[in-house]
């Protein structure tokens, strides 16, 4: 059983590792076609990688060491939470201790230590993208939360295996009210932690109205490399999250090493058709003004809301 | 053998040398002993506070000691756990304030005599067996904590005013508290502590709700709880930083004690209505008080608030635990209040230690404000990296100590859907969405205190010819930093003691934390945190992608010193840096509503044109809402009574005997009718 699940949760971080650009790759690619043009390919943000590696670190001047760590730290925390996240395999060593609260916590933790990089800068730029970014975590982490609690209600606990079990065997509760409206919730709330369209726009230099670029600017040099690498890594451990969440089958329940084959095989195809979806969409929509972003936050927050006071109502007695 | 008894006797006896010392020494030794003493003092209701927790009981009758009523204490765990946590609290700040109390005027005797009187009433008000003997020490706390409020009036004006405030706002309440118990007592035909357990019952449900609203009152201004907080984001600032900790991290804790030894030892649990009472209150001080703190720029005032944030989140847990309690799920009001327990511990660790550090910061260079400082990484790394750790535990994310509770108490709320009842499926769900915009503020709130304050690159010559602290500040905010990373990682170990503190209450239920981490096990859910275990977790994933980093990438050596790029507009000087009124703006924005920031503009045009602008004057301040809504009114209203009642003293001799007259006639004439 250790055996087979160490493989798993193994795979699992590999899997996003390896498997994060290649996913910005083919976002960026489904977005390049829509739009009439080549693309640069599916495996042109890896090349980019490893370009960026091979250039010589810089420390710019003034900066300390929350500068140098943050880069390591966002990677560091998003793979403890790929770890966590039961996206092949519930049946893992980790699987007692994979909360779902610690997993949004850490994903927090990965965005306050950019944003107090982006202020170690002194530079108003890095100033003003740790401002706004804090803003928009400050309101996520409730909508989060709160579809977390409307998830555990059923499954009676907040321990990500057994909400993820209960649902495969269970499949109505996803069907329920609370589920639907817990989804939509989450669904935005992935949306603005990953800083995707309409909150904020990945792909956007030098305006005004980015927020998480303006953080990373002084960023150079395989310290670059690894900021990119975890904003991908973010992204697709997000996208993960949402699928086992939700659309958990496949994910192998027992021990058996065909099962786990096959569930990281239906993880990356999940993943992949999810980021196609989300980079069509994003073709369409048109990124919000920083203060209309509020708005949309506080919709998926009342949705949340909603979900838990649903899920209070249909499952209490 | 009693350990309770003597470390009482032992504590006490420090802290008459330590007032002696205070009052009699040169001021050159003075600090240096009074500091040494207080540790003592400190050391000793630890050591106390902690034989109480491993489950021993004790109480004392001294009848010669006051008049009438004579002094009961009485100690089980629910005190021993206050007490080892004011214990501690002073144990640190003692040490502290030998460095810190050089050069301040805090060396003066006043202060030095009365900070030892204050650290034993922290220790000594949770031991107190009657009403009469809590009242005492209550009041003598009120007292002591105000005279050193006011230690440096001659330096600012504005502490006078802020002891004013916090001289009327303890007053009121210890008056309503006075009000509420001397019901009880006479309610209940007693005023120990046991006769009013033993009388409770026999009172009448009105009555009893009453003490308890009173008495609720009165703890929860204590404890910071909006509206009646006004005195904290006032106190706490100009205090010196060394009382602020103490104030934020054992006096506060006492409203918390205060409501749960009333409401639920005293009078065993009571209606559901009143744990909602407290549940909202707490919910309301969370939010509104993390959000004043997001907006704040004085460094000592954002952590004034954020006690009164997190003051907040306790009472939730413990109005959860009420209602939990009301409904019958013991188990589920223990694991609750276990939570709120174990959050005033990982509170006193973290607030303590930022206080401290604030107070360094002003050592150092003599600014609270935000927007003055900055760069202070360089200069004071150890200083710095005490207040990243210290914020690490504020923040609730791990592997910080304040995460630990929270999770807790977030656990606690989310097994509340097996308490029956439209209350609890409408104010849990909303209780968690408190905690969790609080958190998610929280955040904001000390990355900013961090990045802006500590960060970046100084913006006034004061804070770039900061100096670290002495080696006696340090080593204090060393011993509470250990504290914070011992129960960020090893929570466990106080697994028996909250156990014991939450059966002390009448809450009796099985233990939620055990050696290797929390587990939470209710009838039919459980969840398991291993805090230690994330600690090591992050630590290998962070030595794993540095290492692969490393391996990986470009072997040259770091390049130090290269430009920063800032868009190609050159180096920055530190006006373009960032400010924390900056920085707070989106959310200012975000919240305008429940803020109402003020903005005021004045064109001063010059005089033979008005298109000529001479001067633009702009200012904005983000007022205190609450404040301003309910006690400016009610002050305006009393300053005009009293302007208008000085009409009636006109100076007159006449005029007055005829007022001795009439008001004897008036007596006289009541007199008659009550006959």
């Amino acid at each position: 059983m250790t055996g087979t699940g160490a493989a798993a949760v193994t795979a699992q971080v590999v899997l996003v590792v390896a498997g994060a650009p290649l996913l910005a790759g083919l976002m960026r690619q489904v977005r390049a076609r829509m739009e009439g043009r080549a693309g640069g390919g599916v495996g042109q943000p890896w090349r980019d990688l490893r370009k960026l590696l091979r250039k010589e670190p810089i420390t710019p001047t003034g900066t300390g060491p929350a500068f140098r760590i943050a880069p390591l730290l966002l990677v560091a925390t998003t793979a403890v939470v790929a770890a966590l996240v039961p996206l092949a395999s519930t049946a893992t060593p980790f699987s007692e201790r994979a909360d779902l609260i610690v997993v949004v916590a850490l994903l927090a933790l990965g965005t306050v230590s950019l944003a107090l990089a982006g202020l170690d800068t002194g530079t108003a730029f890095g100033g003003m993208g740790a401002s706004r970014e804090m803003t928009v975590a400050a309101l996520v982490e409730p909508t989060i939360l709160l579809s977390v609690f409307a998830l555990s209600i059923p499954a009676g606990s907040t321990n990500l295996p057994t909400i993820v079990s209960g649902a495969i065997h269970e499949p109505g509760r996803l069907a329920s009210p609370a589920g639907l409206l817990a989804t939509a919730a989450l669904a935005v709330a992935v949306l603005a932690e990953a800083g995707r369209l309409p909150v904020d726009n990945p792909s956007t230099h030098l305006e005004l109205t980015m927020i998480h670029e303006a953080m990373v600017l002084e960023y150079a040099g395989p310290d670059l490399a690894l900021v990119e690498l975890g904003a991908q890594m973010r992204l697709t451990v997000l996208l993960g999250l949402l699928a086992s969440l939700f659309a958990p089958w496949g994910i192998a329940t027992t021990a058996s090493l065909a099962a786990v084959a096959l569930a990281l095989v239906l993880f990356a195809v999940k993943v992949a058709v999810l980021g196609a979806v989300l980079a069509a969409a994003e073709v369409f929509w048109a990124k919000l003004r920083l203060f209309r972003v509020p708005e949309l936050l506080a919709g998926s927050f009342l949705l949340a809301l909603l979900a838990v006071t649903a899920s209070f109502f249909l499952s209490g007695e | 053998m009693s350990v309770v008894g003597p470390a009482l006797a032992v504590a006490s006896g420090g802290a008459g040398i330590a007032l002696a010392a205070g009052t009699w020494l040169p001021e050159r030794a003075r600090s240096t002993a009074v500091g040494v003493c207080t540790a003592g003092l400190g050391a000793a209701g630890l050591v106390a506070g902690a034989a109480a927790l491993r489950g021993e009981r004790w109480s004392a009758q001294l009848p010669d000691l006051l008049p009438l009523a004579g002094v009961h204490l009485a100690v089980d765990a629910l005190s021993g756990l206050f007490m080892a946590v004011a214990g501690a609290v002073v144990l640190a700040v003692a040490v502290y304030g030998i460095g810190y109390a050089a050069g301040h005027g805090l060396s003066s005797r006043g202060v030095q005599a009365v900070l030892p009187a204050f650290a034993l009433t922290l220790v000594l008000v949770p031991a107190a067996g009657s009403l009469s003997t809590f009242l005492v020490l209550w009041e003598l706390m009120a007292l002591t904590s105000l005279v050193l409020v006011v230690a440096e009036h001659r330096e600012r004006p504005s502490v006078r005013t802020a002891g004013v405030w916090y001289a009327v706002m303890t007053h009121m309440g210890l008056v309503l508290l006075l009000v509420g118990l001397m019901w009880f007592a006479a309610g209940a035909g007693g005023e120990t502590f046991a006769a009013l357990r033993a009388g409770a019952d026999g009172m009448s449900a009105g009555a009893r709700d009453t003490v308890f609203v009173l008495a609720g009152l009165a703890f929860a201004s204590k404890a910071g709880m909006v509206p009646l907080h006004a005195w904290l984001p006032r106190a706490h600032p100009e205090a010196p930083s060394h009382v602020s900790a103490l104030m934020s991290a054992a006096m506060v804790n006492l409203g918390v004690y205060g409501i749960v030894r009333v409401g639920f030892d005293l009078l065993g649990g009571g209606p559901r209505w009143w744990w909602w009472l407290v549940l909202a209150t707490g919910a309301v001080s969370a939010v509104y008080g993390i959000l004043q703190a997001a907006m704040a720029s004085d460094l000592k005032r954002l952590l004034a608030y954020s006690t009164s944030e997190n003051l907040g989140l306790v009472l939730i847990g413990v109005g959860a635990a009420g209602m939990f309690n009301a409904a019958g799920n013991r188990p589920l009001a223990g694991l609750a209040l276990a939570a709120a327990l174990l959050h005033v511990v990982n509170h006193a660790a973290f607030k303590a230690l930022l206080f401290c550090v604030a107070g360094s910061v002003l050592h150092a260079t003599g600014l609270r404000d935000l927007d003055r400082l900055g760069g202070l990484r360089a200069r004071m790394p150890v200083t710095a990296g005490l207040f990243a750790v210290a914020a690490l535990g504020a923040v609730a994310l791990p592997p910080g100590n304040g995460f630990v509770s929270e999770w807790l108490l977030l656990q606690s709320l989310i097994h509340g859907l097996s308490v029956p009842g439209v209350s609890t499926a409408i104010l849990l769900p909303l209780a968690v969405a408190t905690i969790a915009l609080s958190a998610g503020l929280a955040a904001a709130v000390f990355v900013k205190a961090l990045g802006v304050g500590f960060f970046a690159r100084p913006r006034s010559p004061r804070a770039a010819g900061a100096k670290e602290s002495p080696p006696s500040m340090l080593a204090a905010m060393g011993l509470l930093a250990a504290a914070c990373a011992a129960l960020a990682l090893a929570p466990g170990a106080l697994a028996p003691g909250l156990s014991r503190a939450t059966a002390a209450a009448g809450l009796a239920g099985r233990a939620p934390l055990s050696g290797g981490g929390l587990q939470v096990r209710l009838s039919q859910a459980s969840a398991s945190l291993w805090p230690l275990w994330i600690a090591l977790a992050l630590a290998l994933a962070l030595a794993g992608a540095a290492g692969l980093t490393r391996l990986i990438a470009h072997r040259g050596r770091r390049r130090a010193g290269a430009r920063l790029w800032d868009c190609g507009g050159g180096a920055p000087t530190p006006r373009m840096a960032y400010t924390a009124t900056s920085f707070a703006e989106p959310l200012q924005r975000v919240f305008d509503d429940v803020l109402a920031p003020e903005q005021d503009v004045n064109v001063t045009p010059v005089r033979e044109s008005a298109y000529l602008v001479e001067r633009v004057r702009f200012q904005r301040q983000v007022p205190d809402r609450i404040e301003h809504r309910l006690y400016r009114p009610v002050l305006a209203a009393l300053s005009g009574v009293g302007t208008a009642a000085r009409r009636l003293a006109g100076g007159s001799v006449h005029l007055y005997l005829g007022y001795g007259f009439f008001a004897l006639v008036a007596v006289l004439v009541a007199l008659a009718v009550m006959q």
